[in-house]
Parts: C-alpha cells; sequence; structure tokens
C-alpha cells in the first residue's frame, strides 16, 4: 500500500456498527474496564451474582475477595488514598450495602474518591420489604456525592462513567452505584463512551486573577504568615507545587493530620501539625499568625479550637475547592475557589511579581518560632511502669522503614503519635480515618494501598481496640498474597478515651479495659490470632526486642506479619489542647502550658 | 429572616429527599415548600422559604448547589418578585351566615367553589397578608378545614431563571 494514498472508508466501514449487545452485568465490568479499573474489592451475595458470574472471567481486573464488606470499603480507600487511582468496592444488597455505610461515609469526610457498586433486588421487588432489601440510595444520600440507583442496562455505561468523574474531579468523593438484579440480567446496547449529562455538576477549578493577586499582596504584606496546608493540597496532587510556594515565600508551613507527607518534614520551614495533638510551634504559628493562608484545609475543629477564639489576629485567605468550605467556620478576607494546584501554581506567580522592597521582613516571625521550636520539641517520656513507651516503638517502625514506607493508622492514641513521630516526605505515605474517625480503619486500607503500590512497605499502625474490629482481613491478605504488616501497639484499652478519662472524669475508666495486655488475661491473644491466619506472628515487651522485630516484619514478604507490641497503657498523647477552649491553652505535657504572648 | 429560593432542579428519583434531607441535617427549618414542573422538560422548580440569617444562607444555598440534580439557585427578592399563595378554605354556613360569607369572599376575591347545606369551600389565592386577613375574617363563622399550597414565587420582568442553564 502507498504511503500517500488516502484511505478511503469503504461504504460498509461509513455504516454505522451495529453496538454489541450485552448483559447489564457484562455492561458494568466493560465499563470498569474501559474506566482503566484494575482492582476491586468485594465480597458476593444473592442481588449481585450476575455481575460475579462476568467478573470471574475477566483478566483485566484483579477483584479481591474480603472476609466483611467494610474490609472492602476501607481497602479501596487505602488503595485510592495511596495510588491515585480511584478505588472501587461492592457488595450485595441488604447487609451487604449496610456494611459499606462506615467506610462510604469515611471516604466522605476525607474526600476519598470511590465507587461503590452494590447489587439491588429486582425492580419489580422493590418497595416490597424483599429478601436483603435496603434503601442503599436512600441511607447513602448523607454521605455520598451522589448516588444512582440502575434500573434499565442501557443505562449501566453512562452511570458508572458519570460515578467515576464526579468520584474523581472537583472535591472527591464517594458515588454509590446501586444496580437491581434484573438490570444485570437484561441486555442492552453497549455504548462507549456514553454520553454523560451532569448539567447540575460544574466543579470550578480556575480562581480569579483578582483574587489571587490580593492573596499573593497580602502574603508579601503579612509579618507573620503561616500556609495552613489540608488534605486538599493531597487530593490535588499539588506537593511540588507547595514546595516552589513556601520556598519563595519563605512563610512557616503546618500540616494538618489529613496533609501528613504533602509538605516534607525535614523541610526546615515544616512545623509540624498543627490542632488538638500538633506541635506546640504549629499551633502557636498559627494562634499567632497575622495572615492565614489555607489551602485545601477546612478549619475542622480539631484544628481551631474553639472558633471564635482561634487566630484573632489573623487575616484569612481560604483556597478550596468546595465554595461550601469557604465562609463555613472562619470568614476569609481574600476567598479564593479552584483547585489547589492551579491556584498555588497562580499564587507563586503573583508572588514572584512582587519586588522584595514590597515583602515584609519575617525574621522576627521566624526568631519567636525557633524558639518556640527549642523550647517545645515533640518528645515524650518514658512510663513509670517500666513497660515499653508506645510512642518509641512508633518512632522506631519509621526510622527503620523510611520514607518510601506506606503507614496506615486506625484511630485514637496510636493515630496521633503515628502522626508525630513518623517522619513523612512524600504524599501519599500517611493514610489515616481523619474527619470520620473510624477504629478499624487501618489493617484494611493497609491491605489496599498495598496492592496499590506491591513495591512498598506497607504498614498498620495499629491500636489493640481497632485491630479487633477489622483483623479479618489479615485473611484476605494471606490468601491474596499481600504482605502488610500491622504493628499493634497493645496498650489493653480504649487508650483514647481512656485518657479523656483520666484527664476529664476523674480517672473514671468506665469501660476502656480491653484486657489484650499487660498483666490481663490477654483475650484474644494476639499472636496465637495472627499465627491462625497464616501471618508471622511475634510478641515485643522488652526494648531489646523492638528493632529486632521490626527487622523482621520488614524482611518478610510471603505472608502478613503482626507484631504485638505490649506497652504502657498510662502513656498520653501530648501536646494538647483540651476541647471546647481556645488553641492558646495548648498544654506542652500534663499541666504544663508553654509561655503564650497574649497582644 | 425569612427568604424565598427558587431551586430549578432535574426531576429525578428521590430528589426532594436530597433536598429535604440536606436543610434537615444542616439544621435549617423550611417554612413552606412547593413543587413543580418547570417549562423545560425533565426540569422541576421548587421554591422553598426558609427562615435564616445571611451567613447560614449563604452557607444552605452553597450546600444545596453541591447537589448533582440541582441546575441553578437563586434567591428571590421580594420587592422585585410576585410571590402568591394558594388556599381551600372549608367554612360553616347557614341560611342565616352564608350571604355574610359570601361577600367577605367576594371582598377579597376569592371563589366559591363548593357548597353544601351547611359549609362552603372557598377557594383564595393571593401573598400572605391577604390569605391571613381573610383566614381571619372568616374565623368566627367556624372554619372546619383548609387546604394551603406552599408559595410559590416568580421574579418580576422579562427575565427567567431558566436562561443559559442550557448554554450547548
Amino acid at each position: 500500500m502507498s504511503t500517500e494514498s488516502i484511505p478511503v472508508p469503504t461504504a460498509k466501514a461509513r455504516a454505522p456498527r451495529e453496538p454489541e449487545v450485552l448483559t447489564g452485568s457484562g455492561a458494568i465490568l466493560r465499563s470498569l474496564e474501559h474506566l482503566g479499573i484494575k482492582d476491586v474489592f468485594g465480597l458476593p451475595g444473592g442481588a449481585i451474582i450476575p455481575f460475579y458470574d462476568e467478573l470471574m472471567a475477566s483478566t483485566a481486573i484483579r477483584h479481591i475477595l474480603v472476609r466483611h464488606e467494610q474490609g472492602a470499603g476501607h481497602a479501596a480507600e487505602g488503595y485510592s488514598a495511596t495510588g491515585g487511582q480511584v478505588g472501587v468496592c461492592i457488595a450485595t444488597s441488604g447487609p451487604g450495602a449496610t456494611n459499606l455505610v462506615t467506610a462510604i461515609a469515611d471516604a466522605y469526610m476525607d474526600s476519598v474518591p470511590l465507587i461503590a457498586i452494590t447489587g439491588q433486588v429486582f425492580s419489580t421487588l422493590m418497595g416490597t420489604d424483599a429478601f436483603q432489601e435496603v434503601d442503599i440510595v436512600g441511607i447513602t444520600m448523607p454521605i455520598t456525592k451522589h448516588s444512582f440507583l440502575v434500573t434499565d442496562p442501557a443505562d449501566v455505561p453512562a452511570t458508572l462513567a458519570a460515578a467515576y468523574e464526579i468520584a474523581t474531579t472537583g472535591r472527591p468523593g464517594p458515588v454509590l452505584v446501586d444496580i437491581t438484579k434484573d438490570a444485570q440480567q437484561q441486555s442492552a446496547p453497549f455504548i462507549w463512551p456514553p454520553k454523560v449529562d451532569l448539567p447540575g455538576y460544574r466543579p470550578v477549578t480556575k480562581a480569579h486573577g483578582k483574587q489571587i493577586v490580593a492573596a499573593a499582596d497580602l502574603i508579601a504584606k503579612a509579618e507573620r504568615p503561616v500556609l495552613y496546608v489540608g488534605g486538599g493540597v493531597n487530593r490535588a496532587h499539588a506537593s511540588a507545587e507547595l514546595l516552589t510556594l513556601a520556598e519563595l515565600t519563605g512563610a512557616p508551613v503546618v500540616t494538618t493530620l489529613m496533609a501528613r507527607g504533602v509538605f516534607p518534614d525535614s523541610h526546615e520551614q515544616n512545623l509540624g501539625m498543627p490542632g488538638m495533638h500538633g506541635t506546640v510551634p504549629a499551633v502557636l504559628a498559627l494562634q499567632e499568625s497575622d495572615l492565614i493562608v489555607a489551602l485545601g484545609a477546612r478549619f475542622d475543629d480539631r484544628v481551631t479550637g474553639k472558633p471564635s477564639e482561634f487566630a484573632p489576629h489573623a487575616k484569612v485567605v481560604h483556597v478550596d475547592i468546595d465554595p461550601a468550605e469557604i465562609g463555613k467556620i472562619r470568614i476569609p478576607d481574600v476567598p479564593i475557589v479552584g483547585d489547589a494546584k492551579d491556584v498555588i501554581v497562580d499564587l507563586t506567580h503573583a508572588f514572584a511579581e512582587i519586588a522584595d522592597a514590597d515583602r515584609a521582613d519575617t525574621s522576627a516571625w521566624w526568631e519567636r518560632l525557633t524558639t518556640l521550636r527549642t523550647t517545645y520539641p515533640l518528645g515524650y517520656s518514658e512510663p513509670e511502669d517500666g513497660l515499653l513507651a508506645p510512642q518509641g516503638i512508633i518512632k522506631r517502625i519509621g526510622e527503620l522503614t523510611g520514607p518510601e514506607g506506606v503507614y496506615a493508622a486506625g484511630v485514637g492514641q496510636h493515630q496521633m503519635w503515628a502522626a508525630q513521630f513518623i517522619k513523612y516526605e512524600r504524599p501519599g505515605s500517611w493514610l489515616n480515618s481523619g474527619g470520620a474517625g473510624t477504629m478499624g480503619y487501618a489493617v484494611p486500607a493497609a491491605m489496599g494501598a498495598k496492592v496499590a503500590e506491591p513495591d512498598r512497605p506497607v504498614w498498620a499502625i495499629d491500636g489493640d481496640g481497632c485491630f479487633q474490629m477489622t483483623n479479618q482481613e489479615l485473611a484476605t491478605c494471606t490468601i491474596n498474597n499481600i504482605p502488610i504488616k500491622v504493628a499493634i501497639i497493645n496498650n489493653s484499652s480504649l487508650g483514647m478515651v481512656r485518657q479523656w478519662q483520666t484527664l476529664f472524669y476523674e480517672g473514671r475508666h468506665s469501660f476502656t479495659d480491653l484486657n489484650t495486655g499487660h498483666d490481663t488475661v490477654m483475650i484474644p491473644d494476639f499472636v496465637k490470632l495472627a499465627d491462625a491466619y497464616g501471618a508471622l506472628a511475634i510478641r515485643v515487651t522488652k526494648p531489646e526486642e523492638v528493632d529486632a522485630a521490626i527487622k523482621l516484619a520488614l524482611e518478610t514478604n510471603d505472608r502478613p506479619v503482626v507484631i504485638d507490641f505490649i506497652v504502657s497503657r498510662d502513656s498520653m498523647v501530648w501536646p494538647m489542647v483540651p476541647q471546647g477552649v481556645g488553641n492558646s491553652k495548648v498544654q506542652y505535657a500534663k499541666d504544663h502550658a508553654p509561655e503564650w504572648e497574649e497582644e | 429572616m425569612s427568604h424565598v429560593l427558587s431551586l430549578l432542579v432535574e426531576d429525578r428519583p428521590g430528589l426532594l429527599t436530597r433536598v429535604a434531607g440536606l436543610f434537615a441535617r444542616r439544621g435549617f427549618n423550611i417554612e413552606s415548600l412547593a413543587v413543580g414542573k418547570s417549562e423545560i422538560e425533565g426540569l422541576s422548580r421548587i421554591t422553598v422559604v426558609v427562615d435564616v440569617e445571611e451567613l447560614p444562607l449563604e452557607q444552605v444555598t452553597k450546600q444545596l448547589n453541591k447537589l448533582v440534580n440541582v441546575i441553578k439557585i437563586v434567591e428571590l427578592d421580594p420587592d422585585n418578585a410576585v410571590t402568591r399563595e394558594h388556599m381551600l378554605i372549608k367554612v360553616r354556613a347557614d341560611p342565616s351566615t352564608r350571604s355574610q360569607i359570601l361577600e367577605a369572599a367576594s371582598l377579597f376575591r376569592a371563589a366559591v367553589v363548593d357548597v353544601a347545606p351547611d359549609s362552603l369551600v372557598i377557594e383564595a389565592t393571593g401573598n400572605s397578608g391577604k390569605i391571613q386577613a381573610l383566614l381571619r375574617l372568616l374565623e368566627p363563622y367556624g372554619i372546619k378545614e383548609i387546604a394551603q399550597s406552599g408559595l410559590l414565587a416568580i421574579g418580576r420582568g422579562s427575565k427567567s431563571i431558566t436562561e443559559r442553564v442550557y448554554k450547548n
């Protein structure tokens, strides 16, 4: 064939090709493949069997059979939050679907892109209280970005494409697609790409130039600026852009619980985490600042303390992709609606245009912050009962694993210590349940992360309470060759609740003893339990055993590892701002408040 | 302070639950609600009256805007909008009072839509003030039942809230 010849379509090729006819189930599978989905987590049941029948034959999509649907949900979250690909979880109708609810709510609070696919009873049976019928679309309305019910196989491709678009664009979040069994069984022409019609969905990503210039001016004029960096910068994959802006402005950076790792901890401008258990320099930097530049952060109550007393002298530039976050808690002086990445780039350009002479001197501010940093470094004291200090163990896990590892935490004291004492250098290395505070997140989230990034060491830093909520996924990990490492920080109690009881309820430890740790019946015995799941199980009770156990865990990649670290139950998370008061009441340790400059 | 919001929404199952649920969970009380079709096929119009201050109103508007099926929200300024309520009133009426009631109704340009030996059903349309005044006037005769619509509202002048909804 000559290279100059222009191919002329034959009459046959020009005629519209008849679209392939697929069952609804086949259409679900084909749509997921077209959307680039590689891994899904789920558990079948009556109303989703037709789809599972298709899934069995798929070579493009790996399905991981979980032991509880909540595990599928958190695994999809961990998968999504680490790897940047959207997580997908699948469940049947009724209880299968309701078991996803906690994970969906979790993803909603932390803006995790997630697609939940649930089977629904036959459309002809809906509304009759049929077996395993639950109105999951109704149940999840307040905790999803959007939810769809599909009763016609012809609607499958467009609905899944819309779900993908909604979950991954704008402020990301979970989308639920509920598909009736008859829609899975019946057939319809499969058309891809489908026409996605979302007239009411138009996320704003590019900010107004005028606002950008105003914000850059405020930054230049500020004598005590702080970049208050939230999870939005993580979701926008804007770490590199943030680094440029921070270094150009020279402003101190605080990284919220959802933004740990977004800005390197080793960077001299990073003051650490703000909030209830933040570092003293980060808490007071916000409190004493004259300009807060909030980037993808939402002034959560765990960051602000009492909002009316939060950063009383600060002007605020608030950058968020969600207009509803702006002005919800704090009225900004310069509101900017846009994607964090685009806005940070624009801000950097605008700031660069401001002459050095017009930039305020921040040396006094840095002097103050340096003093705070030297006087109040993060630290902990060895427990008086002679047992292991949980903080030290977590710190060693971070040091021996390094910044290339992924760390997923449960919720409670161990979560705060993991946020404080592991040094994060890259986005996606820290996973946790920040907004919802879901105990049991760690093991399944670590599993999902390991599937997304099989070459990285992935730790679940868990508590003895959290671990008992979702440890069944160890079976999933062992059988599917997902060798995660679990560190149980076993203080034999619901530690954070116990801490509050110690501090604010006169030491009345009401129902917080779990009897898993030192000097108890140790039920369950985590070593035996982990062994039963086929994991390498190690118990650590002495300081000299800590490093060896962590190293053995790091060397073991043919099965999951569980280390039961028996620690003191009296260790507490410090610093702490008690609930309901201003951040100036931050305590460095029990009854030890830093000096505080009231103006 | 009461605010009148007009929402242009996609006519989808569960839409009203999404809108009403959002008001409830964010702690806003709906004073009045009216739902009907708009002039564009597939789009409905919801008129909501809420009693909130300026700032929380902004928050509820932004949250409503995030609902995927909500196309547009406009707050109608009462001075630049026509607002109407519709009410059916069943009032006790015997031969001795019937003519007085009919006279009251005609003063308010309300129509009698059903007559029985001992009652009348009166249909009235107007703004809230007019409807309330008519009710007060009829009260002494004995009101047996009322059925009232939510407030309907439309902006004055030639502009339409559905303009530029579908650009393409």
